[in-house]
């Protein structure tokens, strides 16, 4: 076997079963090499098809190589690796192993070449996030844990038939581009946009996310929706029902987050909005938006999980997680407080982060493809990201009033993550070069002009003096609010057990009449033939029963002759 | 979960605030960030307006619209709040 049929997924999925066999010691290597060891065999792969097998009739490639999916796989190593760091400290041995056969499975269905093979990783996706979710083992994590299973299965199931129908339309499993115009196609694409938290299916993510462990929820943010976005970038560019989509998802994420009290869920929803710009730029589908949104999903992946490692440290050190409960913890845990402030600020696409030189792209391309009122929409949406994540995230955990929590701040390893994550949102944001050479189109972009870094920091700055006038707006408050999920986590059953205590009613109704005429007609029968003559209490002499077995056996002889 | 008690430094909170939260360095940071803001306004007239589509090259486009595109989606979340807004604990006995 070469170095390039070897799938680098597997080298997680697999490695994954190692880490709960090995001692402590060699535990914590292997969190940390497996990673790098599968950066390393990413990085190896020149471009093509390798590891092709054959399922009954069909081709399954596990490795289609390009800058795309070298791309994407890229930053899932990185994640893994720096998420590995982070949670080097965390006792569930469950979540780790979960994690890692997550992150595998995803790096799988990232360089999966055909449907059959993706559908595979996608579902070994679905059950390991759903681990990372039950590890934490507490009964609200395993009611969330299944209520997230079912929306994905859901998901899964429509993928699946969508593949069915497409294959025997086509006649073929490669996963290519496709149109949304028959049945299969639709299919595929609601199950990807499902695992894309786009609208009606979207509450699955903060409800989930939000009761992950510390680390758990740091890995749970960067795989499912950025695989989403990846087969979305691969298999629908230019649907323009996603630009909609995608404009929706933004507003969505930016209206619930500023509602919301759990710091975590306001990181939750701000993932929805995030992931809005990159399925509006796929419904744009040029190169410069395509481009864009592969280079998005890369910064966005990284300063979210920086954003989610010091929420988790904050949680980790006081076991707090509502805004109403913090506050002031800027004074004991500056580190934490400044690698929060840096992935705020590059998730606001602040200049010199790395959200400026990938997000700038995505509205470069609307104004190009001239369509003006998607890119008002942008523009005011990213004055509203620095409103709810830029800001608010930061304001209400780490200053706002003093909570009188002085917590130190986490571990070194939680420290050492955050810092390196902080280092290439920067580097990212100063070197945009080193990104955007390995797009998969030529980049022709520059976004450091005078004009785009003034005309940012205006609608950023004014953003900010938005915020801090209307703060007494903003005042938290011991509040949820209601999203999609309440449809299928009140409404419905709601509806359902009124309904069932209506059907039992008459299902029970039914039964008393009929069991009633029942008891009427036995009643009937007993006392028409109760006498000692009448047809069913007549006695019969023995010699009759042994002459009717003899005529039976008889019978049966003849029949076996016959049958010879 | 892996969680620790916080601790609660009541000395820490008798003694002088830390030097971000006194009034004093409020008030610069207030003075300090309108004139920013102010700044940002003026730095129109020197920039080479690149603009698009019209209006979003007239001057102080960016920094009016990023005010009142924020004070929007604030207000429109507060409205929505009235109707989908319900106590934390709503679900719990589900």
């Amino acid at each position: 076997m070469t170095m390039t049929s070897f799938p680098p997924g597997l080298v997680l999925l697999l490695g994954a079963f190692l880490l709960p066999i090995v001692g402590k010691n060699v535990r914590s290597i292997l969190i940390l090499a497996l990673p790098l060891v599968t950066l390393g065999l990413v990085w190896n792969l020149p471009n093509g098809l390798f590891a092709i097998s054959t399922m009954l009739d069909y081709q399954l490639i596990l490795v289609r190589s390009d800058s795309l999916s070298r791309l994407f796989a890229t930053v899932f190593c990185i994640m893994t690796f720096a998420g590995g760091l982070y949670a080097l400290k965390q006792k569930s041995v469950m979540e780790l192993v979960a994690v890692f056969v997550y992150a595998g499975s995803a790096i799988g269905a990232v360089f999966s070449g055909d449907l059959i093979s993706l559908f595979i990783f996608w579902e070994i996706m679905a059950v390991a996030s759903t681990m990372v979710i039950l590890s934490v083992g507490s009964n609200v994590g395993n009611k969330v844990s299944m209520r997230y299973l079912l929306v994905h299965i859901f998901g899964g199931s429509l993928f699946l038939v969508g593949i069915l129908a497409y294959v025997l339309d086509t006649g073929s499993t490669a996963f290519t581009s496709m149109q949304p115009d028959s049945f299969g196609t639709v299919l595929i694409l609601s199950g990807f946009l499902i695992n894309a938290a786009a609208p009606p299916l979207s509450a699955w993510l903060s409800d989930a996310y939000s009761e992950a462990s510390f680390s758990g929820t740091v890995f749970l943010s960067a795989f499912t929706t950025k695989t989403a976005v990846y087969v979305l970038l691969r298999g629908f560019p230019g649907t323009e029902i996603l630009i909609f989509i995608g404009v929706f998802m933004i507003f969505y994420g930016i209206i619930y987050a500023l509602l919301e009290n759990d710091m975590r869920r306001i990181l939750a929803y701000s993932i929805v909005n995030q992931v809005g710009f990159m399925v509006t730029g796929i419904g744009i589908g040029t190169e410069m938006a395509l481009n864009g949104v592969a280079a998005h999903a890369f910064t966005h992946i990284i300063y979210k999980a920086l954003l989610l490692m010091s929420a988790g440290s904050v949680l980790y050190m006081t076991g707090k997680r509502k805004c109403t409960d913090l506050g002031g913890l800027f004074q004991s845990m500056p580190l934490t407080t400044i690698c929060g402030i840096i992935g705020a600020l590059s998730i606001s696409s602040f200049p010199l982060t790395s959200g400026f030189i990938s997000k700038s792209m995505i509205s470069q391309s609307a104004a190009d493809a001239n369509l003006m009122i998607v890119w008002f929409f942008l523009l005011a949406a990213s004055a509203g990201v620095f409103l709810h994540a830029g800001i608010k995230f930061p304001w209400f955990v780490f200053f706002q009033k003093d909570s009188g929590l002085r917590p130190p701040d986490p571990p070194w390893n939680m420290k050492l993550a955050m810092i390196l994550f902080s280092g290439l949102c920067i580097g990212l944001g100063i070197w945009p070069e080193l990104l955007y050479d390995m797009l998969p189109y030529p980049v022709t972009y520059e976004p450091y002009t005078v004009t785009h870094v003034v005309n940012m920091l205006q609608i950023l700055m004014f953003s900010g003096f938005a915020f801090f006038l209307m703060l007494p707006l903003m005042r938290r408050t011991l509040t949820i609010t209601l999203d999609f999920d309440w449809i299928y986590r009140r409404a419905l059953p709601v509806v359902l057990q009124n309904a069932f205590s209506v059907i039992w009613k008459v299902d029970s109704a039914i039964r008393q009449a009929f069991l009633i005429r029942f008891n009427q007609s036995l009643a009937f029968v007993a006392r028409r033939y109760q006498s000692p003559s009448s047809l069913l209490s007549r006695t019969y002499p023995a010699g009759s029963m042994v002459m009717w077995v003899a005529v039976i056996l008889a019978a049966y002889l003849i029949l076996s002759f016959i049958s010879k | 979960m892996d969680t620790k008690k916080p601790p609660v430094d009541n000395n820490l909170l008798a003694t002088e605030k830390h030097w971000l939260v006194r009034p004093k360095t409020i008030s610069w940071l207030w003075r300090g960030g309108m004139v920013l803001l102010a700044l940002l306004v003026l730095a129109d007239f020197f920039i080479h307006a690149h603009h698009y589509f019209d209006i979003d090259g007239t001057f102080g486009f960016y920094s009016w619209y990023g005010l009142v595109t924020c004070i929007g989606m604030v207000l429109f979340a507060k409205a929505l709040g009235i109707f989908l807004k319900r106590k934390d604990s709503y679900y719990d006995n589900d």
